[in-house]
């Protein structure tokens, strides 16, 4: 064991001195963090909307305070005539206009479909989306509401595809959190792990260590465990962080969440090890950390695209991408305050592959240095 | 006599088809300094990796400080100490935690450390340069401390494969001394070389050409194999010219060039330099000069790889 802790303290020593490592293992989560946090889905609110009300019925005076009351929507101008729109737009004045056609509060109360149209500068398209959903939002809740009224109406007072998933406070945040942590574990544990030992291989040092009486299984607990600390500190880090600028709540407890974070790095240490087992040089290992690991943790994992609407063959890979159970796991203990036994399948099944993975690095170093 | 530090019998290693190191025997006495030559991919590595235990043999044994390698290789690491061509430290780390990390995978501690950790800065001249990065010295204090961070633990035997690569002769000139010294104080050194100049210093040299043994022995010994067959040194104004002019002589077993000159490696001491000179005359050439010298380890060399590759 001593051994191992003179590999550990090597590590971590080449790691404070190898700037661009540090970069990687602890700026790029908060850059990332603030990145999607901030610049691309931060919460809107206040959007400025203009509105043409051409029926001044009590079902579109209605509508209209539905808007307001939202929160999510200022109403700044009242209009007659189209073409203001486009002047109020033009100058910025406003983000967004509702336009109530004639006739609305009689359609519907007779159950007839209606459509209400929205402007939406769509200069900023992440934006524009999600003003588009709280439009969509408050639109079905008020049809919905018609439609109780009336019952056996044939259609919806108007319909809207609502175009954010999973997430129907529109908070984008809360559901982007776990998604960056599950990425960040792999950034930090699978690349620089694979880098570092294959590293290791290409400089000769390897060579030297392997010469030296220490056996596999110290030589990789030292390797990897100045890994697993500073990506469990990134990881907790990014937690903290999104507390306290998203308002990310912590439903569940500490400690099942450090011990999901805790399995899902493990395991993804594992797999850097075992990449690093197989590639010879810092290139190759990182181009299949990025389709091994990355890739299917972007695009498979949930994360991005939603795993119930992937074709089938996808569906079927995205089982053994453990960012799919961490994600599982995460959102339970962060945003439903999930127990342990409600966790307990993703957590076994992020075991399992750490497990195993751990195994087959372990039996290919061992053939390796044999 | 002494047990030998290293003995090897018909080591062979194979990869697929491959022979990379073909029946090789040979025995290694304690405190002698072994010098192994040969070209790159003659098998020097491959041996030197079977005997520190990183690679099994296909076949044969080789025992190191008393321990088989092919049974016991971790056994073997306790024993030996092992520097390469690559100077296999961590540049981003200072001298002090370079040494600190090899003490700690070798397991010393407390007084033994700071002993060993003393004697390695000693050695390499980096006293007083502990906090410096290792990527900042120069090639020849690099190589001075790898090789203090190898035989940190003083084994009994040490392996250095092509330690000189790349560095300046005066470190070279250098870092043979502390082998001396080494070997001295009753360490073995096993080294790998392919600077002929420096296989003088070894008290031993085994040649190897395509994963054979082709030769082993003193420097005198090897030189032996010209016992009857002197080398006439030849100048002239272009020396590829001459030396086709001398391989058309009956007299003249094989020819090879030397820099600006042309060694020709005669069949018998019959052959003077004047008959030489005249021959040369006739076929159209003014040498310069050519005087009977000496065989030097590189005539040795070429003709053991010629023979054997024959």
């Amino acid at each position: 064991m001593r051994k191992a802790l003179a590999v550990g303290i090597k590590e971590f020593r080449q790691i404070r001195r190898d700037r661009r490592t540090l970069m990687i293992l602890l700026f790029i989560p908060v850059f990332f963090l603030l990145l999607y946090g901030y610049a691309l889905n931060f919460d809107i609110k206040h959007v400025k909307l203009a509105v043409e009300d051409r029926d001044l019925s009590p079902e579109s005076r209605r509508l209209v305070s539905a808007f307001v009351n939202s929160g999510y929507f200022d109403q700044v101008a009242s209009v007659t005539i189209e073409q203001e729109i486009v002047d109020l737009m033009d100058r910025d004045h406003i983000r967004a206009a509702l336009i109530i056609p004639r006739g609305l509060g009689r359609d519907v109360r007779r159950g007839v479909p209606v459509s209400v149209e929205v402007i939406i500068n769509g200069e900023n398209a992440n934006t524009a989306t999600t003003v588009m959903g709280y439009a969509s939002a408050v639109i079905t809740t008020e049809s919905a509401r018609y439609q109780m009224a009336a019952p056996g109406s044939p259609a919806p007072f108007v319909q809207l595809e609502p175009r954010v998933w999973y997430n129907p406070d529109l908070r984008s945040s809360l559901f982007l959190v776990p998604g960056l942590l599950a990425y960040i574990g792999m950034i930090t544990a699978v690349v620089s792990t694979a880098l570092a030992v294959v590293r290791e291989k290409e400089r000769g040092t390897m060579e030297q260590v392997r010469m030296a009486p220490i056996g596999t299984l110290p030589f990789i607990v030292g390797k990897s465990l100045p890994y697993f600390v500073v990506s469990m500190t990134a990881a907790v880090g990014v937690v903290l962080a999104s507390m306290v600028l998203f308002d990310l709540p912590v439903r569940g407890s500490w400690w099942l969440l450090l011990l999901a974070m805790g399995l899902y790095l493990f395991g993804a240490l594992a797999m850097g090890l075992f990449i690093s087992t197989v590639a010879e040089s810092q290139q190759v290992a990182f181009q299949i950390a990025l389709l091994s690991s990355f890739l299917p943790t972007m695009m498979l994992s949930g994360f991005i695209f939603p795993i119930a609407s992937m074709p089938t063959v996808l569906q079927i890979v995205t089982y053994v991408v453990p960012a799919r159970y961490f994600l599982v796991a995460l959102r339970g203990v962060l945003l439903k305050g999930s127990g342990f036994l409600a966790v307990a399948d993703s957590l076994a099944a992020l075991m399992l592959f750490a497990v195993i993975v751990t195994s087959l690095a372990t039996i290919r170093l061992r053939r390796e240095w044999a | 006599m002494t047990t030998p530090a290293i003995t090897v019998t018909h080591l062979t290693r194979r990869f697929g088809d491959f022979v990379a190191v073909d029946d090789v025997s040979f025995d290694v006495q304690q405190g002698e300094i072994f010098g192994f030559l040969g070209a790159n991919g003659a098998g020097k590595s491959t041996t030197i990796r079977m005997l520190c235990g990183l690679l099994r043999p296909t076949s044969g044994t080789a025992t190191v400080g008393g321990v088989d390698v092919g049974r016991d290789p971790e056994a073997v690491k306790l024993r030996i100490g092992y520097m390469s061509q690559k100077f296999s430290l961590y540049e981003a780390l200072t001298v002090d935690q370079n040494i600190r990390f090899f003490g700690g995978v070798y397991g010393l501690e407390g007084e033994r450390f700071a002993r060993r950790r003393a004697f390695a800065l000693d050695m390499a001249g980096l006293v007083g340069r502990e906090k410096s990065l290792t990527r900042e010295l120069a090639g020849g204090w690099r190589q001075r401390l790898a090789l203090g961070c190898a035989i940190l633990h003083e084994p009994p035997i040490v392996f250095l494969d092509e330690p000189t690569g790349g560095v300046d002769p005066v470190s070279r000139r250098q870092f043979w001394r502390l082998i001396d010294h080494l070997s001295q104080q009753g360490t073995t050194v096993l080294v790998t070389t392919h600077y002929l100049d420096e296989a003088e210093h070894c008290h031993r040299i085994a040649v190897m050409n395509a994963g054979k043994l082709a030769a082993l022995g003193t420097t005198r010994e090897l030189k032996q194999v010209f016992e009857g067959r002197p080398i006439m040194e030849v100048q002239a104004p272009s020396a590829v010219v001459a030396m086709r002019a001398l391989d058309a002589m009956p007299e003249v077993e094989k020819t090879s060039l030397f820099g600006t000159a042309v060694h020709a490696v005669l069949r018998s001491h019959q052959t003077t330099a004047e008959r030489v000179t005249r021959q040369l005359l006739t076929a159209g050439v003014v040498a310069t000069s050519v005087m009977p010298v000496e065989p030097s380890l590189e005539d040795v060399f070429l003709d053991l790889v010629e023979r054997t590759s024959a």
